[in-house]
């Protein structure tokens, strides 16, 4: 077993040492995967009879697949053999050690947060500092609800809506992402642990933007986050997920499952900014985060947007993507992929033109840095009786330093002559020259490189909700600290 | 004290020795012409002051303020008061003008010990000088230089140079790209710059500049070393004559003032 696997088994373990879980039953839950494991799981949960045969069948599938050694080998990156049977697929809530006062935090983490300006009061809220009476999350997250009860939008975690809202749930789920897509789907739909469900009713415009941030019980990321929004006709809605704050979790395999459904005229936005932990300078110990999110624009003239930068996990590999059902349907994926120090990234998109005058648009801006690999790996489909389909693909590469690499694979297969492609690719490096006219205006080094990597990526920043953009600007200038010497 | 003091300043670029030997004393309020013929090394010099990395000072010194230039990187050159007008600008897409501008002198005046300048306060100074150089407010919001013309770019030089407000302005063949009605702008600009506190370098081949932005001192430059100074006249001389003249005139080359 490899270094990395030894840690993940030594912390699996150490969970049981902690014993703050003084349920017995707890106790007796083994490591490792099985179908008594799953209806464990189920149980636990207080899961109805649907719920718990929807896992059973993935884990066969998944199972099956394992057994075949079907572990999908393809992607662009290299890690250690994962051992399945040495994670623990269940664990209860933790409680996050609280401490007394930010003094107590590790000074580098306290040093991230100030560089990437979060506010005081969320360094505490992060950090799990005692809540004061001055700042008050309860209330706020209790406004926020019941603003959205006057709307009618359910925003929930996964759990709560399989017991409250079942019916939608079981009409929705598995519908864009069956458990049978790939691999890492199929273990998800198996032991997913929690998530987020959003559903929009007809015509609502959600009044606010949904952050998982706000969401109840959102304390801990599991590793198997499943979350679903549906937008009902004419519904709109713009979910933020993840955070710029640096985050780690002993559990390295992340394989979370989104799935977004648009009905007519309905528009789901869905942006995300990601800082996992990337591992330590040697690459050693981060999170490999390996998601399958896909949004269907099942109605007509509707519209799904991605939007995502990410710049942390040891390795992304990540393909969200559109399938553009509805006639005059639009996809959109914006994308920015930081890889520094040892990171990989395989990321990148897929539109799938079903319905008639779909559009779809991809802008993909990767920056390699330190020895990253960054790949984008992009897939547009054009179906038989996609008519007047329209795709824009401009995929940029940006390499800075001579250690690094940046790689595109773009696949195109097209079934009906009246489409228009149009692909545009450009890859650069920082130019001395560009470096050298902002510092002959006084700016450092590091603020000029952050400067020009701002310009680069600036596409995609101005997709992103207002906070996010100033936040994932931030968090551009801290990743890159110390690439260029 | 003189603001710029350059003794037997001997630069290399890979094998070659470009500069061999410049002396040169600059003292605020005056502006300098450096003249010379293409590859005498006018855009070197102007790039070493700027402490461009790839220039290889083997021999010489530099003071700035009587402080030791040559240990300055660019961009403390830049705070201490130094600002080179390129030759060919850059242009880096996706930075707003105003953006970078303010971030520029935001990070000087941070240098200076002085309060930083927020976008309220930015604004009217920038209009300002668009309005000094003649240039369009539109391009408050355009990335810098992207698509702008060789004339614009130069343009954009100056009034970068005009919210800076440097102590020494290093202007590399401003002129080159230019009509004459942007030169009679961009020289406008400079003259209005022109002040006690501030010196100017006006490093240039032709004499035509040279009409609208009356230097104190003239020098020319031949295959690296100063091989005669004076004052504007010699500028019109040499205009008359070419640098051929310099070589075979028999007077000695004189100091770094006429």
């Amino acid at each position: 077993m490899s270094t990395d696997m030894n840690v993940v088994h030594d912390l699996a373990s150490k969970e049981y040492e902690w014993g703050f879980v003084t349920d017995i039953e707890e106790d007796r839950i083994p490591k490792g995967l099985s179908e008594d494991v799953i209806r464990v799981i189920s149980a636990k949960k207080k899961e109805p009879e649907f719920m718990l045969e929807w896992r059973l069948n993935a884990y066969r599938y998944w199972a099956s697949q394992e057994k075949a050694d079907a572990e999908p080998k393809w992607a662009n990156v290299t890690f250690p053999p994962i051992n399945y049977q040495g994670i623990t697929y269940y664990s209860a809530p933790k409680q996050k050690k609280t401490l007394t006062s930010l003094d107590e935090l590790d000074p580098e983490i306290l040093r991230t947060y100030e560089k990437l300006g979060i506010p005081l009061a969320e360094q505490k809220l992060l950090a799990n500092v005692a809540v004061d009476a001055v700042f008050d999350s309860v209330s706020v997250a209790t406004t926020f609800k019941a603003k959205l009860a006057e709307a009618g939008v359910i925003f929930c975690s996964f759990s709560e809506a399989v017991l409250k809202h079942p019916e939608l749930v079981k009409k929705y789920l598995g519908s864009v992402v069956p458990h049978t897509d790939n691999f890492y789907a199929a273990l998800n739909a198996a032991v997913f642990s929690d998530g987020s469900f959003v559903y929009v009713p007809k015509g609502v415009r959600c009044p606010m933007e949904l952050s998982t941030y706000f969401r109840i019980n959102a304390a801990e990321t599991g590793q198997f986050e499943r979350t679903l929004i549906v937008a009902d006709e004419g519904a709109y809605v713009s979910y933020l997920e993840g955070c710029t704050a640096p985050m780690r979790d002993e559990n390295q395999l992340h394989a979370a499952v989104v799935e977004l459904v648009a009905l007519d005229n309905a528009q789901i936005r869905y942006s995300t900014v990601q800082n996992w932990y990337p591992g330590d300078k040697n690459g050693k110990g981060g999170i490999y985060n390996f998601v399958t999110k896909r949004g269907k624009c099942l109605g007509r003239n509707s519209k799904i947007s991605w939007t995502q930068v990410e710049t942390g996990s040891a390795i992304t590999w990540k393909y969200p993507s559109c399938i553009l059902q509805g006639d005059n349907s639009v996809g959109e994926f914006y994308s920015v992929a930081l890889t520094n120090n040892y990171q990989q990234a395989d990321t990148g998109t897929k539109m799938i033109h079903l319905g008639k005058n779909t559009k779809s648009t991809i802008v993909s801006k990767g920056i390699s840095a330190g020895h990253g690999q960054n790949t984008y790996r992009g897939m547009v489909k054009i179906m038989k009786g996609a008519t007047g389909a329209r795709n824009y693909t401009q995929c940029d590469s940006l390499l800075i330093g001579d250690k690094c690499g940046a790689h595109t694979f773009p696949y195109i297969e097209v079934k009906n002559a009246s489409a228009r492609m149009e692909h545009e690719a450009a890859t650069s490096k920082i130019g001395e020259d560009q470096l050298f006219y902002l510092q002959q205006r006084g700016l450092k080094t590091e603020d000029a490189v952050s400067m020009i990597v701002n310009g680069f990526c600036k596409q995609v920043f101005k997709e992103l909700p207002m906070e996010f953009a100033v936040e994932a600007q931030k968090l551009l200038a801290v990743s890159l600290e110390g690439s260029v010497g | 004290m003189s603001l710029l003091e350059i003794r037997n300043l001997h630069v290399t670029v890979g094998e070659n020795e470009i500069l061999k030997g410049i002396d040169l004393t600059v003292n605020a309020g005056e502006v300098h012409s450096i003249m010379g013929p293409n590859g005498s090394g006018k855009s070197t010099l102007a790039q070493v002051l700027a402490r461009r990395d790839a220039y290889h000072v083997t021999e010489g010194s530099i003071l700035f303020e009587g402080k030791d230039l040559l240990e300055m990187k660019p961009e403390e050159a830049a705070c201490e008061g130094l600002f080179l007008a390129f030759q060919y600008p850059v242009e880096i897409p996706g930075i707003g003008n105003t953006y970078f501008l303010r971030s520029a002198l935001n990070a000087q005046r941070k240098h200076r010990g002085q309060d930083e300048m927020d976008a309220m306060d930015f604004l009217p100074l920038f209009r300002e000088k668009l309005k000094l150089l003649e240039m369009d407010d539109k391009l408050m919001n355009r990335s810098l230089n992207e698509g702008f013309s060789g004339g614009e770019k130069k343009r954009n030089e100056i009034l970068q140079m005009a919210v800076l407000e440097p102590k020494l302005a290093i202007l590399d063949e401003t002129d080159s790209g230019l009509d004459i009605d942007a030169l009679r702008i961009v020289a406008g600009g400079v003259n209005s710059l022109r002040s006690p506190e501030r010196a100017m370098l006006v490093v240039t081949h032709y004499q035509r500049l040279l009409n609208y932005i009356v230097p104190d001192f003239v020098h020319v430059l031949v295959d690296g070393r100063i091989v005669r100074s004076g004052g504007k006249e010699l500028a019109l001389e040499l205009e008359e004559k070419g640098y051929g003249w310099t070589e075979h005139d028999t007077r000695q080359p004189v100091g770094a003032r006429a």
